[in-house]
């Protein structure tokens, strides 16, 4: 890393190992010498959503721990009756792989967003929308599920009331993500079949241009909302 | 000692990303109301703040009639007086300084000082400001709501904010405040990532981190702090409002109202509590750093020398910020917590007052023979000393449980943080205002009408809550209505509240003066040219004053030095402005 030469030329006289690493840090102009403007914005915000998200789960875990009612037991209540059997956890298996997939999908996009192939970036994202769409549709399902079984924000039939307000709140906040995410894709995915990132077409509210860039910053937002799902089914489904 | 390269062997790197194209306003619409211009931005910010700040300003008469005149005023009952409490405190804490020290200074000062054109993101930047002021508006909404207000106390605890006992609670007041909390995070969060971006990736070429000036980290950490103490109070809010609309109990247990029982039950309101303080501890630091910042440049400036200890300053901003997630709970020792996280929070609690001990030490340093001008930002700056160390001397006591327990919810609560976070910070934003005036509207403020309304704010507050101290370990509650015929308190106690009342009646006339001041001066001010103050940050250096749209001219400022060159021995004046090269004699060196 010392051997490294500076943007203007000259040889970097820049300290080497955990200095460096400060120096690099506290330098002028950009702390973070590869994050653009759009990409560090994101990161912070993930950063406060994540707080959000923390503390959503925190007071979950809190209200399961000290309600004076029994919690009801999860493996029971997302179980779907198929074939004349109770599968336990099956709807939720199939919204996590549906879910994570569409990470995957997103992950092409970036990919061939950076080579510049705006038509297959514009269907991979459209993909991830379909898929975050699903996503969304099952949710949509299994609430009505509970809901036809009795399960209300104030009441259940099956213990602590608080049991219906957590997962309504939590899911239906995340779920309220995916469905930004959504629309946000498909936004996304129109400039770039249009071609608005090749011509560096400008933000009709920001006099921007117009950057593939775009595309990796809704990634890093899609991402992240796989993974906060991953610790709601942990932390819903599974304990 | 680290030595700051200064610009020598051409260690000024060229630009690493391409200068910005900002916005072109299409209409007067675009240049004047919904402008992306930062400067624009937060002089709005500003007015919008200072005018909900003058309701709260008129609630605290009303409060103080009628604590020394009780039953004087026919209009003013109980459940108005909770009310008046209510928005008084939520009013000035978060619409007012908040918004005021971030939204309005933030937005003016961070791009001018670190060498930007703007926030990195103008639009984004532009709907914080609207969001923020249908926060605004919602929340005024509630005076004219049937019902009124909330009276739930600033705190809001439920299960009593959402029970028909507490005006409000069963009415519109609760909705309404709990919604314009929601809003003003989502307005600020988008305002707050534009400031954190702008100081992390936006700074000019030789702006280090190691080169900002104090007001630059002060609002900087100040605005990371509340990025993540704000989903705590979201989280709460939007809790508290299923509760209160969808009958969920995640605060309320199994309760009783009114010989009713309610459907509620099995909810802990003591998690409100740790969700309300995780973020209304940060939240007394969120106004406290911005004003530590801003008050070091005032010193170091208009006492014409170095700030002592820069390194240490920018550290004890960056502790107290780090540290203040882990006190909370000294708001709670009363609450019925186990008490052995009592001595955790009391342990924490007093650590911080080590960095901040540093900070008060550095500032009388910096003052201790330097050339002080008695200036009007400098005489703020020197009462904002003198009454934090007030209030935080009072904080050492309310931070150790046993202290506490007998004076918690008495007057000297009220006394503490008014001293702490209401008047030190207040005086903070009337010397930045006074420092800064010039540089927005290029007129010097009045000098005597300043003078006027600084010794009258300034020995009044101290009139007004030095003696509540006093009432406090009396044993006089806080939030109290009236006091009634109670044995512990003498007559005395009684001519000590008018006297109290007397003087809030004077402060408050006094701000007249200050507001009158601004307008008066905005048209009759003497010319105040680019750099009243002789001062060496970048904001002084831009080629217009007040700065055009864009803030410099064709080429961005070049830093070469920290921004505490003064009176530097063998200079040919007694400052040096940041963008001046560096020439043999001095090149210096930050002491560590
Ligand atoms: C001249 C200025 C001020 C006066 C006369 C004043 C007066 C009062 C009074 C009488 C109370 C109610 C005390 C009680 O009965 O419990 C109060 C509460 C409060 N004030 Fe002020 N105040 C002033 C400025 C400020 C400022 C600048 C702040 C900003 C932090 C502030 C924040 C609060 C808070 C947070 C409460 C507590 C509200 C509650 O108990 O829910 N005040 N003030
Ligand atoms: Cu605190």
């Amino acid at each position: 890393m010392a051997q490294t030469t500076g943007t203007h030329g000259e040889p970097d006289l820049r300290p080497a190992g955990l200095r460096g690493v400060a120096a690099d840090f506290s330098s002028d102009q950009r702390a973070f010498k590869t994050a653009s403007w759009g990409k560090a914005m994101m990161w912070i915000f993930l950063l406060s959503d994540t707080f959000v998200f923390g503390c959503f789960l925190i007071a979950y875990m809190t209200a399961r721990m000290s309600t004076p009612v029994a919690w009801p037991n999860p493996s029971e209540v997302f179980a779907l009756h198929i074939g004349g059997q109770d599968v336990p956890l099956i709807l939720i298996a199939i919204m996590t792989f549906v879910l994570i997939s569409s990470s995957g999908t997103m992950a092409m996009a970036v990919n061939f967003g950076y080579r510049r192939e705006r038509h297959r970036t514009a269907m991979l994202m459209l993909l991830t929308a379909l898929l975050g769409a699903c996503f969304v549709g099952m949710q949509a399902f299994e609430w009505t599920k509970l809901i036809t079984e009795g399960v209300r924000p104030w009441e259940n039939p099956w213990g602590a009331a608080q049991f219906g307000s957590t997962f309504f709140m939590i899911t239906g906040f995340h779920g309220t993500h995916v469905t930004i995410g959504v629309i946000f894709l498909l936004i996304v995915a129109r400039k770039v079949w249009r071609g608005d990132f090749d011509e560096e077409r400008r933000g009709f509210f920001t006099s921007r241009r117009g950057r593939y860039e775009a595309v990796e910053i809704m990634g890093l937002y899609w991402h992240f909302v796989d993974l906060v799902w991953v610790f709601i089914f942990a932390f819903f489904y599974l304990w | 000692m680290v030595e700051i390269p200064s610009g020598s062997a051409g260690a000024i790197p060229s630009a690493e990303v391409e200068d910005v194209e900002l916005y072109h306003p299409k209409s007067w619409w675009t240049k004047y109301v919904f402008s992306q211009d930062a400067k624009i931005i937060a002089v709005q910010y500003s007015v919008t703040a200072i005018s909900i700040g003058l309701v709260a300003l008129v609630l605290s008469w009303l409060m103080r009639l009628q604590l020394a005149f009780p039953g004087y005023f026919a209009f003013i009952d109980a459940d108005h007086y909770y009310q008046f409490i209510t928005m008084h405190g939520m009013i000035m804490v978060i619409y007012l300084l908040t918004a005021l020290f971030l939204g309005g200074f933030g937005n003016y000062l961070i791009p001018l000082m670190v060498g930007a054109r703007d926030m990195v993101f103008p639009y984004a930047n532009m709907l914080s400001y609207w969001i923020y002021l249908l926060a605004v508006l919602i929340l005024a909404a509630g005076f004219f709501a049937p019902g009124g207000p909330t009276g739930a106390g600033w705190t809001l605890y439920p299960p009593q904010a959402v029970l028909s006992g507490t005006p409000g609670g069963k009415d519109w007041g609760i909705l309404l405040m709990l919604s314009s909390l929601i809003v003003f995070i989502i307005g600020f969060t988008l305002g707050g990532l534009n400031y954190v971006v702008t100081v992390l990736q936006g700074r000019a070429r030789g702006m280090t981190l190691m080169r900002m000036p104090l007001t630059v980290w002060g609002i900087f950490t100040a605005t990371v702090m509340a990025l993540l103490a704000f989903p705590a109070l979201f989280v709460a809010c939007v809790m508290m409002l299923f509760d209160r609309l969808l009958g969920t109990s995640f605060f309320m247990p199994a309760i009783v109202e009114m010989g009713e029982q309610l459907q509620h039950g099995g909810g802990s309101p003591i998690l409100f509590q740790h969700l309300f303080w995780f973020f209304g501890h940060p939240e007394v630091y969120i106004v406290a750093l911005p004003a530590f910042g801003i008050v070091s440049d005032l010193i170091s400036t208009h006492a014409r020398k170095n700030i002592f200890g820069y390194r240490m300053m920018v550290w004890a901003i960056v502790i107290i910020g780090a540290l203040s997630f882990i006190v909370w709970a000294h708001h709670m020792y009363v609450s019925g917590m186990n008490p052995a996280f009592g001595f955790f929070f009391a342990t924490t609690t007093l650590i911080i007052a080590i960095p901040t001990a540093i900070k008060v030490y550095n500032w009388v340093l910096t003052l201790w023979r330097g050339d002080i001008h008695l200036t009007l930002p400098m005489l703020f700056a020197l009462a904002f000393i003198v009454t934090f160390v007030n209030g935080g001397l009072t904080g050492l006591f309310l931070g150790n449980v046993v202290v506490d327990v007998p004076l918690s919810d008495t007057m000297f609560v009220v006394a503490h943080f008014h001293m702490v976070m209401g008047v030190a910070p207040i005086l903070v934003i009337f010397g930045a205002i006074c420092h800064w005036y010039p540089k927005v509207t290029g007129r010097m403020l009045n000098e005597t009408l300043g003078q006027i309304h600084f010794w009258t704010t300034f020995l009044g507050t101290y009139a007004i809550f030095f003696p509540m101290h006093y009432l406090g370990l009396l044993g006089v509650p806080r939030r109290y209505f009236e006091m009634g015929e109670t044995a512990f308190v003498p007559p005395s106690a009684h001519t000590l509240n008018i006297f109290i009342t007397v003087m809030a009646l004077i402060v408050g006339a006094a701000q007249m003066v200050f507001l009158f001041n601004l307008v008066w001066s905005l048209f009759r001010g003497r010319e105040a040219g680019g750099n009243p103050w002789r001062a060496t940050t970048l904001e002084w250096q831009t080629p217009q004053t007040p700065p055009a749209h864009g803030n410099w001219g064709k080429e961005l400022p070049v830093v070469y030095r920290w921004a505490y060159d003064y009176s530097v021995p063998g200079a040919a004046e007694d400052f040096i402005p940041q963008t001046v090269p560096a020439d043999g004699g001095v090149t210096r060196e930050v002491p560590a």
